[in-house]
């Protein structure tokens, strides 16, 4: 498959009151067409600094980032975001969230009907057609996640960055919205990074686990390939011995190797 | 599947177990507080009207005591009645035009809040795109922020040498005073309404790409309106504060001047009376605006 993200050599850090803070250093990765890729590292060792670099929202102070075969210079549509905590506008329902990124990447070129009928289509997906005339205020976290990725597949983006999306759900919510994107990701093919905490989800999603050493100056410790066949049923793999054995390698790698100090 | 139904019991059993002794109590309860709980709920109701109203009626009525007792005491001062009484011959008949200093009662009120009106138009009309851009370029924020902070404590009547300088005439003096005090409010908190736009909301607008005509009215404007609307409120307020002062000094048909004229006729019941008609007027501006906040408020 082809190479769509390639990260080299990439360091963040930033100035801050108490004078330079590494983030980041000597990150080397590369993400495939098609590919789900997972991050996963202990709570602030720049899990969403990396992500965020890919998406452009913040410039590496060293190395490079090329997507499609272009330097990284800003954000951009072909690189959706799906944010932690969603950031639906909470003025606009459901279906204008969705339908203002569908306008701007398709607007130019499409009708409005067409768009209007992305706009539905991407409810349909994440099943939230009945919700398209409420507001974010009216709608339970998963839904908003669920518009949250709604949004980000209706732009059809060369590839979906997710950050956290299911951290703040209760714990089954978050299992049917982990079945659905797996359901979304192998009928559209897409391409996803997505940042976690959660070493089921991570195995139970991705092709490749990240995982990244400890802050200051994290950098990729080790690199999990998950070798499961899909599509995956998280009942049958709960007893599947592949399945354990990557779990087991991340759960060494984050409470062994990389156990955090005094935390 | 035995051992779930195990588990599934052992929990219910003491439940179960606790039930019956609590049960026939609440049983007894129910029966005998049917009637019970209407009229405890009809008292309860009345009790909550009660607590709801009674502390400003007897707040008013204190009021109105102390009054009626300092007035008995000092003639000068009209009492309650004398002034409700006033009031009534006064708003039998707001209408009248008697030359151009002996104008009604209603005639003075939309003279003043058409002077408010047109000043605190004139500065939402520039300090809230001010506010925008002070907002949104810290260069400019910078920049203004020493004119701002030197310039909003000074007391607005002030200006109203310069403004009569400058226009020559009494009545747009009068509206450049409620035009520069009530600026302030609505540039400030506009511009702080823009710097706390979360930055999520942002980096939508930058992964979409959004123009900047659409990061406005999509983004920026509905998260800058509820912090829009509280400088409004601050602004009329302030207005409404200036403009008796400002009439005062400049003269001309309004509440300011009549009751400067009342003084001069020593009057004093009609200057009680503005006094009231003043903050009745100034409570339902804030009312109305109050609304208005909360009609355009999200979540
Ligand atoms: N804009 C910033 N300025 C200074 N420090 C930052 C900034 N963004 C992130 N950091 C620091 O970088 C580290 C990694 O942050 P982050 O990527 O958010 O961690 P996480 O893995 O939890 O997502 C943290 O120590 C954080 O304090
Ligand atoms: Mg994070």
């Amino acid at each position: 498959m082809k190479k769509l993200v390639q990260i080299e050599n990439v360091g963040m850090h930033f100035d801050t009151r108490n004078g330079r803070f590494v983030a980041l250093r000597g990150i080397d990765l590369t993400v495939r067409e098609g590919e789900f890729v997972s991050l996963i590292g202990h709570s602030g060792c720049g899990k969403s600094t990396l992500l965020n670099l890919i998406a452009g929202l913040t410039l590496p102070t060293a190395g490079v980032l090329i997507c499609n075969g272009r330097e990284v210079a800003g954000p951009g549509p072909e690189r959706a975001v799906v944010f932690q905590n969603h950031s639906l506008l909470p003025w606009l329902t459901c279906f204008d969230n969705i339908y203002l990124a569908v306008e701007r990447v398709f607007g130019a070129k499409e009708g409005k009907a067409r768009l209007i009928a992305r706009t539905h289509a991407a409810l349909e997906l994440v099943g939230l057609a009945q919700a398209e005339a409420k507001y974010p205020g009216e709608i339970s976290g998963g839904m908003k996640q669920r518009v949250g990725i709604a949004r980000a597949l209706a732009m059809e983006p060369k590839i979906l960055l997710l950050d956290e999306p299911f951290g703040a759900l209760d714990a089954l919510t978050r299992a049917n919205l982990q079945d659905e994107l797996m359901r979304i990701t192998a009928a559209t093919g897409a391409t996803v990074v997505m940042v976690t905490h959660d070493v089921d989800e991570a195995v139970l999603l991705s092709d490749r686990v990240v995982m990244l050493t400890n802050g200051p100056a994290a950098t990729i410790g080790e690199i999990l390939r998950v070798d499961l066949p899909r599509p995956r049923d998280r009942l049958a793999l709960a007893h599947d011995a592949g399945f354990q054995a990557c779990r087991a390698a991340l759960l060494e790698f984050l409470y062994q190797k990389q156990l955090r100090r005094a935390a | 599947m035995t051992a779930t139904a195990m588990t599934i019991d052992e929990p219910a059993a003491p439940a179960a177990e606790k039930k019956p002794p609590a049960a026939p109590a609440p049983k007894l309860a129910v029966e005998k507080s049917v009637p019970a709980t209407r009229r405890q709920r009809l008292g309860a109701g009345f009790t909550a009207a009660l607590r709801r109203f009674l502390p400003p009626v007897l707040g008013l009525a204190a009021f109105v005591g102390v009054w009626a007792l300092v007035s008995k005491s000092s003639p000068q001062l009209p009492g309650p009645s004398v002034v409700f009484h006033a009031a009534v011959t006064l708003f039998s008949d707001p209408f009248y035009r008697n030359g151009p200093n002996d104008q009604g009662i209603g005639w003075n009120i939309l003279f003043s809040l058409e002077r408010v009106g047109i000043g605190f138009g004139l500065a939402a009309l520039i300090g809230i795109p001010a506010g925008f851009l002070i907002g949104r370029f810290k260069f400019l924020n910078d920049m203004t922020a020493p004119i701002i902070s030197l310039l909003r404590p000074v007391s607005p009547l002030a200006w109203l040498p310069i403004g009569l300088l400058v226009f020559k005439a009494a009545n747009p003096a009068a509206i450049w005073v409620i035009f520069i005090s009530s600026i302030w409010p609505m540039i400030i908190n506009t511009a702080v309404g823009v710097q706390r736009i979360p930055q999520d909301y942002l980096n939508v607008a930058r992964v979409l790409n959004l123009p900047e005509s659409k990061v406005f009215t999509k983004i920026l404007f509905p998260a800058v309106l509820p912090y829009m609307m509280t400088g409004v409120r601050l602004s009329i307020g302030v207005a409404w504060l200036v403009i008796v002062a400002a009439e005062m000094l400049t003269g001309g048909v309004g509440l300011g001047f009549w009751v400067w004229d009342e003084w001069n006729n020593l009057k004093v019941e009609n200057i009680i009376i503005a006094i009231f008609v003043v903050g009745v007027i100034g409570l339902l501006l804030e009312q109305i605006l109050l609304l208005l906040a909360r009609r355009f408020s999200y979540e």
